[in-house]
């Protein structure tokens, strides 16, 4: 692997090895940029991947606490936990479920499509669906994504054939075994899937996406990659003139150093790149970098979910296959009849033991909670997966009580539900049940809102400085050679999981960069 | 696999031995390969026998799965036991708590035992041994056995040849909303 110097003004900074930072880095490397790609967790492999849940959570999970306040579940249900994502090389790609669909072209005119929604700062995307159409085309290609390009769709579970079967009785009509960025056969120097069932532990045959062991490693065939891994990016530095001059970063050993840069990347995902910024406050930048216009860090979204479980007199196995290898598209729609505006996709889900009773199902004990248990095997699941309102007041802000090992404070997440948001989530939740009981369910359960798995908007993208943090390639309005990529930069949630996005961005991203530098513009 | 169906030949419960919760499960039982060796112990020397009982008593009543082995249960006492060895504070909050279920809770019947958990069921104690139940009973292969989750599948070859899609009481999908088998 290379080495470039602390002191080599010539490397390009990418902090995060998720899918942004990840995928930045191959774009970059394979361009001939030197690249110094910084992750705050341990490499993993498909070797040292646990199949034991609660190992596999210490292993890759982001298990530094953060503080929270607001209305929404986890502030009561997981208070120093509002979030669920990886801190690990490969970022949360490596536990990802790796459903990837395309946001709508109505859900990127928000602001316009749905019209003055009290409460909630929607705006309109700076770029056009039908320019976003095009890289998610080439990301498609990339990640492999199924039932497109050729790719076949997955071979239907079980825990399919009872969502398929309700969803058909109930008149949907899009309903199939999702867009899944998991090889359904062999391709890319990976196998196919062979509906394991532990995605989310980091997939040990390497069928599912991750950049650990597709971009990175290309990235560092190439010899352009200095991948730092265990080591926290603490500050972005710049110099008189505004421009971004390196960062300050914690290595393995804890010791403080100084990465010189000719530009920064920062993709480490919506909450710690807010945080970042936040901690990178100067004289000149006296708000956080990059805040001129006080969006960052708002605006925080991370799309409404919670689980509907059917439960049979016959058995499921829902934990055997593919985690997300199902969805009902049919909602995904603007139809404000329905009470609310925006839209959601219902998604196979199931869960193992025991990570059902710890974050799928309400707080309960005693008979009725045991025998929900006792009637595992009987279950089959699904996840809502909808569009939040993005508020200004739901926020990351610096932790003004807990700080993380090197005493720099944590992330403060507050999160209130908007009323669209409820009235979307109980719509959902009812659709759920009565696919279930459209199949004969004894009985159907919701959960709590689990921790946030898809962050979104804290660096929100905007066509005017004044109300946002970038521009629509995802550049700081504030400082030329700060780039932000990852979901950070989404400027409404949608309802589609967000990673194809975030890759399909950066993809446009890198390719701006290219033509930029190739212009001297950067 | 039901409860029933593991015949456990020779099962001690032992909690006449002051201050240990052990057992030994027979050779012949299912569970002796799920279980790291065939005698298991937990040890929980600072608490009485009865302290002991009335922990285990409480961890049933939270989770009440009929049939399911003393063994599992018995793990999240030591579990908890652990957490207590290690920290004055956690110790101090299991006695103290264990205190808080009144006299003779283990003996009490069901309903008595549920009516006096209700009445702490937002203490630290209550919630710190309902979570640990959560987190070590369902997450050991006793438990998995009983309630007939399969597990990790990897070292297998995947659930693609072992039942991912064999349910029949329901149509099969179409081929449009699905895929084929890649093998």
């Amino acid at each position: 692997m290379s080495k470039f110097s602390l002191n080599d003004e010539d490397v390009v900074v990418v902090v995060g090895s998720g899918a942004g930072g990840g995928t930045m880095a191959h774009e970059l490397t394979r361009r001939g940029h030197k690249v110094v790609l910084f992750e705050a967790g341990e490499r993993q492999s498909l070797a040292s991947f646990s199949q034991n849940p609660g190992a596999a959570f210490a292993q890759l999970t982001w298990l530094e606490p953060r503080t929270q306040s607001g209305t929404w579940d986890p502030v009561k249900s997981s208070p120093t936990m509002p979030a669920w994502h990886c801190r690990t090389v490969g970022g949360t790609t490596v536990h990802w479920t790796a459903a990837t669909p395309r946001l709508r072209a109505y859900e990127m005119k928000a602001r316009t499509t749905y019209g003055d929604v009290p409460g909630a700062s929607l705006a309109d995307w700076p770029i056009e669906h039908a320019e976003l159409k095009r890289w998610y085309r080439v990301a498609e290609k990339r990640m492999g994504v199924t039932r497109r390009n050729g790719n076949p769709g997955m071979p239907a579970s079980n825990n399919f054939k009872v969502m398929y079967n309700g969803a058909r009785r109930l008149g949907y009509k899009r309903v199939h075994t999702n867009f899944l960025a998991i090889n359904s056969r062999a391709r890319d120097d990976r196998g196919f899937c062979i509906q394991q069932g532990f995605c989310v532990q980091g997939c040990k045959t390497g069928a599912k996406w991750s950049t650990l062991y597709t971009e990175i490693q290309r990235a560092e065939a190439t010899g352009k990659l200095d991948l730092r891994s265990a080591s926290l990016v603490t500050r972005i530095e710049h110099d008189s003139a505004g421009r971004a001059t390196g960062v300050v970063y914690r290595d393995a050993e804890g010791r403080e150093q100084r990465q010189k840069a000719r530009f920064i990347c920062v993709a480490g995902n919506a909450i710690e790149t807010a945080r970042l910024l936040l901690l990178s406050e100067s004289g000149r930048f006296a708000h956080g970098l990059a805040n001129s216009s006080d969006q960052v860090g708002r605006n925080y979204c991370h799309q409404l979910t919670g689980f509907v479980w059917g439960v049979f007199d016959k058995p499921v196995s829902m934990w055997r296959g593919a985690v997300l290898a199902g969805v009902v598209e049919d909602e995904n729609v603007f139809n404000p009849k329905r009470g609310f505006v925006g839209g959601y996709h219902l998604e196979l889900c199931a869960l193992d033991l025991p990570t059902l009773p710890l974050v799928g199902l309400r707080y309960g004990w005693g008979r009725d909670f045991a025998s929900i248990i006792d009637n595992y095997r009987n279950m089959a699941g699904l996840l809502i997966n909808g569009e939040d309102m993005p508020r200004p007041g739901n926020r990351i802000t610096l932790s003004k009580t807990v700080k993380d090992p090197h005493g720099l404070p944590v992330a403060h997440v507050n999160c209130d539900e908007h009323p669209n948001d409820i009235k979307l989530r109980a719509h959902a939740q009812n659709q759920g049940r009565r696919i279930y009981e459209a199949v004969g369910a004894q009985r159907t359960l919701f959960s709590e809102t689990p921790p946030a798995t898809h962050q979104m908007g804290t660096a929100r993208m905007s066509a005017d400085p004044a109300q946002g943090v970038t521009d629509a390639h995802g550049r700081c309005h504030d400082v030329p050679n700060l780039f932000i990529s990852d979901g950070s930069v989404h400027t409404t949630a949608g309802a589609a999981n967000p990673t194809l996005t975030i890759v399909s961005l950066v993809l446009r991203q890198a390719d701006y960069i290219s033509r930029e530098i190739a212009a001297n513009r950067l | 696999m039901a409860a029933d169906d593991l015949a456990v030949d020779r099962r001690k419960f032992v909690q006449g031995v002051t201050g240990v919760l052990g057992g030994v499960l027979g050779a012949l039982s299912p569970l002796a390969s799920l279980v790291p060796s065939r005698a298991w112990a937990v040890e929980m020397r600072a608490l009485s026998n009865a302290q002991g009982a009335a922990l285990l008593a409480m961890i049933h009543t939270i989770a009440p799965h009929d049939g399911l082995d003393q063994a599992a249960y018995a793990l999240v006492a030591g579990a908890l036991y652990k957490d207590a060895a290690a920290s004055p504070e956690a110790a101090q909050q299991l006695t103290a708590g264990i205190a808080s279920l009144g006299a003779d809770f283990a003996q009490a019947a069901e309903p008595e035992r549920v009516r006096r958990l209700k009445t702490i069921e937002t203490a630290a104690f209550f919630q710190s041994v309902r979570l640990k139940t959560v987190l070590v009973l369902y997450s050991n292969p006793i438990a998995w056995a009983h309630f007939g989750y399969q597990g990790e599948a990897f070292s297998k070859g995947g659930y693609l040849l072992r039942g991912f899609n064999d349910l029949k009481w329901l149509p099969e999908v179409a081929l449009a909303a699905s895929g084929p088998m890649p093998v």
